[in-house]
């Protein structure tokens, strides 16, 4: 019990501690790195309580594939002098009443949460949920995910696929001008038309149209 | 005290595992150049020990007295920690690799998740070494790896749901175990081939070298490195080359089982089987380094998502509608 106490306060506080430094580091970069530190202490926290699908999947998806894009849009754009800008300039008092709203949002989100932990502390029982613990933690979780809720399962798969054509669609342009490669003209292109011996007159020169 | 006992047996046991893996890095680079320099008609590294066999330790010795340079432009913690997470991830994925039925490491019920987890995590070396080194090379080979990369462990992963719809769980023991019959190689092979030129792309290795490609950025990511933080970067990628091996071993190859199960061939450790067929993958990695030429970005880019990723999920509806079909879906 103490080991596993002594790991749950290692990773609880760097994930806490990375949470901060997330927002407080002045280098964009370095916040991103914070992110993925965070991303993994929780993962690991996961795999601590027996999550260990949860765990590796939150390792996959954010640390392996989110933040990777994270860490390239941050490091092409250059956020960290813009960033700077924003902190110093006078328009920072205008994200303040969104931020406030959006914090207060979560803040009562939190307090439902562990107000129903407090006062009906059988709905969060293991033994009443719908699992069988007695599978391991993936056979569990499919089970659940693909016959109980296999509509809301689909219906969030379908919205994530709507925001990505979304995506693609918005930031889609026809550019005119631009040399297409075809790899079947390419690889298919035979020596007979891509060389032509030419009679060079003296003083004339030759024209290549193309 | 039983605490420490217990931490004492663990780093027994880690050692065990990890200076073989160290050494056997260090002899795989001698093979690699040797198989390379054969396809070319050269000897290759053959003068220091028997066959040239102590070149690697040579080479070793060499970075370790040269001097570590750090770029005074650079971002210092990330510029050293970056070799250092590469090797840490190389490494640390080695735990759940099963060298037979009992002898692992770590049995974990999630084990092919946290190895596909732990080799998606290895572009993080690259893009921190990138980035920290502050020069155009290093970044321009760091933003390519990024790109590659994440386009080609996505097919990764598919291929490895293809294994999975088959075996019926996550287990790296389970895995090799439901091979008993037919290696899985035999119904998936063009999984198998998909999985092995991803697995060129996702180490970085020739013809997709683009991250190091040295005729356009230098030495790409690595560039600024030198003496023993350069070598970092390059055990580091050999041990990953090794855990792809490893990892196509399991998946398709039949991890530590024998190739046929009768008498004389059951005798041998599965352990020994296990490192047969990662040197069988190797060599066969090694050949194509040596005879196809380095893609173009844009092939690459084109072969990874609009070749492989169809082709993998279009098996996947295949494999799991003939399983389904002749009820052959393993339940448990």
């Amino acid at each position: 019990m103490i080991a596993h106490a002594i790991f749950f306060y290692t990773f609880s506080i760097i994930a806490v501690v990375s949470a901060i430094m997330v927002t407080a580091s002045k280098n964009t970069v370095h916040s991103v790195f914070f992110l993925i530190l965070d991303f993994i202490s929780i993962s690991c926290l996961f795999i601590m309580i027996g999550a260990e699908f949860l765990g590796m999947i939150m390792l996959i998806v954010y640390v392996g594939a989110v933040a990777v894009l994270f860490l390239f849009v941050v490091m092409m754009l250059n956020v960290a002098q813009q960033k700077n800008q924003w902190f110093a300039g006078q328009s920072t008092s205008k994200h303040i009443p969104v931020g406030l709203i959006i914090s207060t949002l979560i803040f009562f989100e939190i307090i439902i949460v562990i107000g129903g932990w407090k006062y009906k502390p059988e709905i969060f029982d293991i033994n009443n949920s719908l699992a069988n613990t007695s599978l391991s933690n993936t056979h569990s979780l499919g089970q659940i995910l693909y016959t109980d809720y296999i509509h809301v399962f689909q219906i969030s798969g379908m919205v994530l696929l709507v925001a990505m054509i979304g995506a693609i669609v918005l930031t889609f342009r026809q550019r005119s001008g631009v040399k297409r490669q075809s790899y079947i003209k390419q690889i298919s292109r035979e020596r007979v038309e891509g060389v032509e011996v030419l009679e060079v007159q003296s003083n004339k020169g030759v024209k290549i149209d193309d | 005290m039983e605490y420490l006992s217990i931490v004492f047996q663990e780093v027994y046991k880690i050692l065990f595992l990890l200076v073989p893996v160290l050494v056997s890095v260090a002899m795989i680079v001698w093979l690699d150049r040797r198989v390379w320099a054969f396809v070319q008609k050269r000897q290759g590294p053959n003068v220091v020990g028997p066959f040239g066999l102590l070149q690697s330790l040579a080479d070793a010795l060499k970075y370790i007295f040269k001097e570590i340079i750090i770029p005074s432009s650079s971002n210092k913690v990330i510029f050293i920690l970056a070799p250092i997470v590469t090797m840490t991830l190389a490494l640390i994925a080695w735990a759940v690799i099963p060298f037979s039925a009992t002898q692992v490491l770590a049995d974990i019920n999630v084990g092919i998740l946290y190895l596909f987890a732990v080799s998606s995590l290895g572009v993080y070396g690259i893009i921190m070494g990138g980035w920290a080194s502050n020069s155009k090379y290093p970044f321009l080979g760091a933003i390519r790896s990024a790109a590659q990369m994440v386009s080609y462990e996505v097919s990764i992963g598919v291929i490895i749901i293809n294994v999975l719809l088959c075996v019926g769980s996550l287990n790296l023991n389970d895995i090799v175990i439901a091979q008993q019959n037919m290696w899985f190689v035999i119904p998936l092979f063009p999984m198998f081939v998909i999985f092995f030129i991803s697995a060129l792309a996702e180490t970085n290795r020739p013809p997709f070298d683009l991250p190091e490609a040295e005729a356009e950025l230098v030495a790409g990511y690595q560039t600024e490195y030198s003496g023993m933080m350069y070598a970092m970067f390059w055990l580091g990628e050999y041990a990953n080359i090794l855990l792809m091996c490893a990892m196509g071993a399991i998946l398709f190859l039949g991890g530590w089982m024998s190739p046929i199960d009768v008498y004389p061939f059951t005798l041998v450790p599965g352990a020994l089987w296990l490192i047969l067929k990662i040197l069988l993958l190797f060599i066969l990695f090694a050949l194509v380094k040596a005879i196809v030429p380095r893609y173009r970005y844009d092939q690459l880019m084109r072969l990874g998502w609009k070749v492989f990723l169809p082709l993998s999920l279009i098996w996947v509806v295949l494999t799991s509608s003939y399983l389904f079909y002749f009820n052959l879906l393993p339940v448990n």
